[in-house]
């Protein structure tokens, strides 16, 4: 059973319904989220609320099966010392490395996330991206990071990007998938936004900011670009889709600015890691320091926490 | 394999996190700053200042009356004659400089006690009104020995003493468009401000002092209504400048007809924002925000008539009501609220009657949920949608943080809506496209008009208005003329 507001739309048409965006306008509100001030409890659940929305991320041409073992034990156990502490979210690995996080994690409720279709430039056929997502899936991935086609998403080739997305999602089975958009490569907000609409009608369960390998990656004007795509979605529609800023944000505040945005965009709904998360190496570390500092109101040297 | 739940998916609220008040120091009472001294008044009254967020008494204002008022002027007169004339302008501007850096340096104290005296958001009072306010005696310091540039091939001279009289929404802000371009241009100052609030003026009475201004140059009057009076009726002042409501203004241009007196009136509006519906909507919905919530809609040039062009509207307005839902309303020192307290019960009570005005005329009210604090003067933010033109909430200045919404077919029908008014002091325009910005702008009759974005100022950008809005411009090369007798 179909509603009128589910009837398939085309590419274009959605590409047509994107709104005007205003970047000195977005600039402002964004700044709004940044003189929030979190203190004394709200900043203690905040911490702890972005700790267990990691994606703890190795992807590096290095990476080998004694690396992803030492990060999935550190995802586990974040900070042993400290009582009460969320595990990550996820761990976030190439294909190759998934069976090795498989096995490493098991018993555990984090999520598998594997890079795949490519990944970061995308620059290869259909086939392989299918093949490679199926492949990661098999080897026990939950969930799905693709990489759109930015290329043609510049020279316009809007039906191509959709077709796209709407494949790998059909190849992750039960995986649920997350579509990188490579803002830093979209360049402008307006592109950014046409990009999240085209992959949420495609079937993106999350919305991605970036591969991490390229500058600007998770800037708080993107996130909130793309925040609102999602936001205007549930509103037209009733479904939730996820949010996913990468790369960049390396300190606890920065993330908690992240959080107020989602806070007052979408609300309370999507402050949980089913439905936002954080694409991040080093950010956990800052949390962790940042906790410890509330608790017991020292800084310790980085020396205290752990660097798997 | 299900990832775990925080505690955190059901809501994550705020902690309180209150400005500190310790660093602030306040008088038990005020005098009145006569010719560089602490004077009492001669009445021997006083009244009380309070806290609007909570009732709670802050300090004793000194009530001037005529007598004072006359005492002020004969000094201004004597310091304007014995001193303040005789300097250059670059000796001027050192004194002006000084003056902006002193209020640099006590901006935290200033913008705490700015916010606990009229009860607008710390937030406001710390990035917008302190910061501006020492801006502006940056920027006309910096005109004092360029004079002869602003007005090429003309002769400038000064007018003399200026009594100037301050409203209670902008108070040290307000201050400081009045003093700054007065004693750049060579004139002494009586300045009056609004009963309410006070307090940043005598604080600036005190950084006057401090900064050694040459005594009587700026005099500190506090009072009400009759002290404003005394002011505009005495027959040794030279120019009056006003800011305030538009039947005080009315009522001193009658009382300084026939008079020497220069004057400059800036008044109420009820300004226009247009949104077409090729406008960047989310940041439009922002900028309908900013223009009717910002300092609980207290702003002369507030963007309280909305009008949406009829195939966004129902968008527009549903976008409205999630975002006004967001906003934090309660303790102004509060570092998170967004609207804080309605700066007097009497302006409460103005806005009440009209909120029941709009309900009994029909129109459609959306008011969100807050808990408004139980002391003190709240209004939650308010829009009134389903009216028209004829509605009285359309049609007068309400002050408060109350937006009408209409909506419109037509260019030409929107730009004959949004004049449609006895007002014109400002107008937001929403729009894509460059072409229609320009067009709007040239038809808008207001005295400012933004484009994709609202309630802006500079201290280099003339601001006043049309119609009933007053006249005479405040800010820039503009904002110096008002103060000077050209030959």
């Amino acid at each position: 059973m179909r509603t009128d507001k589910e009837k398939p739309v085309s590419p274009s048409e959605i590409i047509a319904k994107s709104p005007q965006i205003d970047k000195v306008g977005v600039e402002e509100r964004v700044a709004r989220f940044q003189t929030r001030s979190i203190k004394n409890e709200s900043k203690m659940q905040g911490l702890k609320m972005a700790l267990s929305m990691i994606d703890l991320t190795t992807l590096e041409g290095k990476d080998t099966p004694g690396k992803v073992m030492q990060m999935c034990y550190k995802a586990a156990h974040l900070h042993d010392q400290f009582p009460d502490l969320p595990t990550v979210a996820a761990v976030c690995v190439y294909p190759s490395m998934v069976k090795i996080a498989h096995e490493a994690l098991i018993g555990s409720n984090i999520q598998i996330a594997s890079v795949a279709t490519a990944f970061p430039s995308g620059q290869s056929t259909l086939e392989i991206k299918l093949n490679d997502t199926k492949f990661a899936v098999d080897q026990g991935a939950t969930e799905i990071d693709m990489v759109i086609s930015r290329g043609k998403f510049l020279s316009g080739e809007y039906n191509f990007v959709f077709d796209e997305i709407c494949a790998v999602k059909e190849a992750c089975g039960k995986a649920r998938l997350k579509v990188i958009l490579e803002t830093g490569e979209l360049v402008t907000l307006e592109n950014v936004r046409k990009a999240s609409d085209l992959a949420i009608h495609a079937g993106a369960d999350f919305i991605k900011t970036s591969t991490g390998k390229i500058q600007p990656a998770a800037t708080m004007q993107i996130t909130y670009v793309m925040l609102m795509a999602i936001k205007d979605h549930f509103n037209a529609t009733g479904k939730m889709v996820g949010m996913k800023p990468a790369g960049g944000i390396s300190t606890a505040k920065l993330a908690l600015h992240n959080l107020v945005m989602v806070n007052e965009i979408l609300g309370p709904k999507w402050l949980d890691n089913q439905w936002f998360r954080f694409g991040a190496s080093s950010l956990a570390n800052d949390i962790l320091m940042q906790i410890l500092k509330t608790d017991t109101g020292l800084y310790q040297s980085a020396d205290y926490f752990t660097i798997d | 394999m299900k990832s775990k739940k925080t505690e955190s998916s059901t809501s994550w609220l705020y902690s309180p996190s209150p400005e500190s008040t310790a660093h602030i120091s306040l008088r038990e009472s005020y005098d009145l700053y006569i010719n560089g001294k602490w004077e009492k008044p001669i009445s021997g009254k006083y009244f009380d200042s309070i806290n609007p967020a909570n009732e709670k008494h802050l300090a004793k204002i000194a009530h001037a009356d005529q007598a004072d008022i006359d005492k002020a002027v004969k000094a201004a007169r004597k310091a304007y004659d014995t001193a303040w004339s005789k300097l250059s302008g670059s000796e001027r501007a050192k004194y002006i400089y000084r003056i902006a850096r002193i209020m640099q340096e006590r901006a935290r104290e200033l913008a705490v006690i700015e916010s606990l005296d009229g009860g607008k958001p710390i937030r406001e009072s710390r990035d917008i009104d302190i910061p501006l306010a020492c801006n502006h005696f940056f920027y006309y310091a910096g005109w004092a020995d360029k004079l002869e540039y602003a007005f090429p091939t003309r002769k400038v001279e000064a007018l003399g003493v200026a009594g100037q009289i301050i409203p209670w929404n902008f108070p040290l802000l307000m201050a400081a468009w009045k003093i700054a371009p007065a004693l750049a241009t060579g004139n002494t100052v009586v300045l009056k401000p609004a009963e309410t609030t006070s307090l940043t003026a005598l604080k600036l009475a005190e950084i006057i002092h401090d900064a050694g201004l040459p005594p009587g140059v700026v005099n500190i009057v506090t009072g009400f209504g009759d002290t404003g009076a005394a002011i505009v009726n005495h027959p040794d002042i030279n120019k009056i400048a006003f800011t305030g409501s538009t039947n005080v203004g009315k009522i001193i241009q009658k009382a300084i007809a026939g008079t020497s007196k220069k004057a400059t009136l800036e008044l109420g509006g009820k300004s226009a924002n247009i949104i077409f519906d090729d406008a960047p909507i989310d940041q439009a919905v922002e900028g309908i925000v900013n223009g009717i919530f910002f300092n609980q809609g207290h702003v002369c040039c507030a963007g309280s008539r909305l009008y949406v062009q009829e195939s966004v509207a129902e968008k527009v307005i549903q976008k409205l009501k999630d975002r006004i839902q967001t906003l934090y309303v309660g303790d102004p020192l509060d570092k998170n609220t967004d609207i804080g307290a309605i700066n007097s019960k009497e302006q409460l009570q103005t806005i009440d009657k009209y909120i029941k005005i709009g309900i009994k005329e029909g129109a459609e009210i959306y008011q969100p949920a807050c808990n408004l604090p139980k002391k003190g003067f709240y209004c939650p933010p308010t829009l009134f949608t389903n009216v028209a033109q004829s509605n009285l909430i359309v049609q007068e200045e309400i002050f408060g943080p109350v937006l009408t919404v209409q909506t419109f077919r037509t260019v030409d029908e929107v730009i004959q809506k949004a004049n449609n008014t006895p007002f014109g002091l400002a107008a937001g325009v929403w729009t894509d496209k460059g072409s229609r910005i320009f067009n709007l702008t040239t038809k808008l009759r207001a005295g400012v008009v933004w484009a994709n974005t609202y309630n802006k100022f500079d201290p280099s950008s003339p601001f006043g208005g049309y119609k009933e809005s007053g006249f005479g411009r405040e800010g820039g090369v503009h904002g110096l003329s008002a103060y000077v007798k050209l030959s």
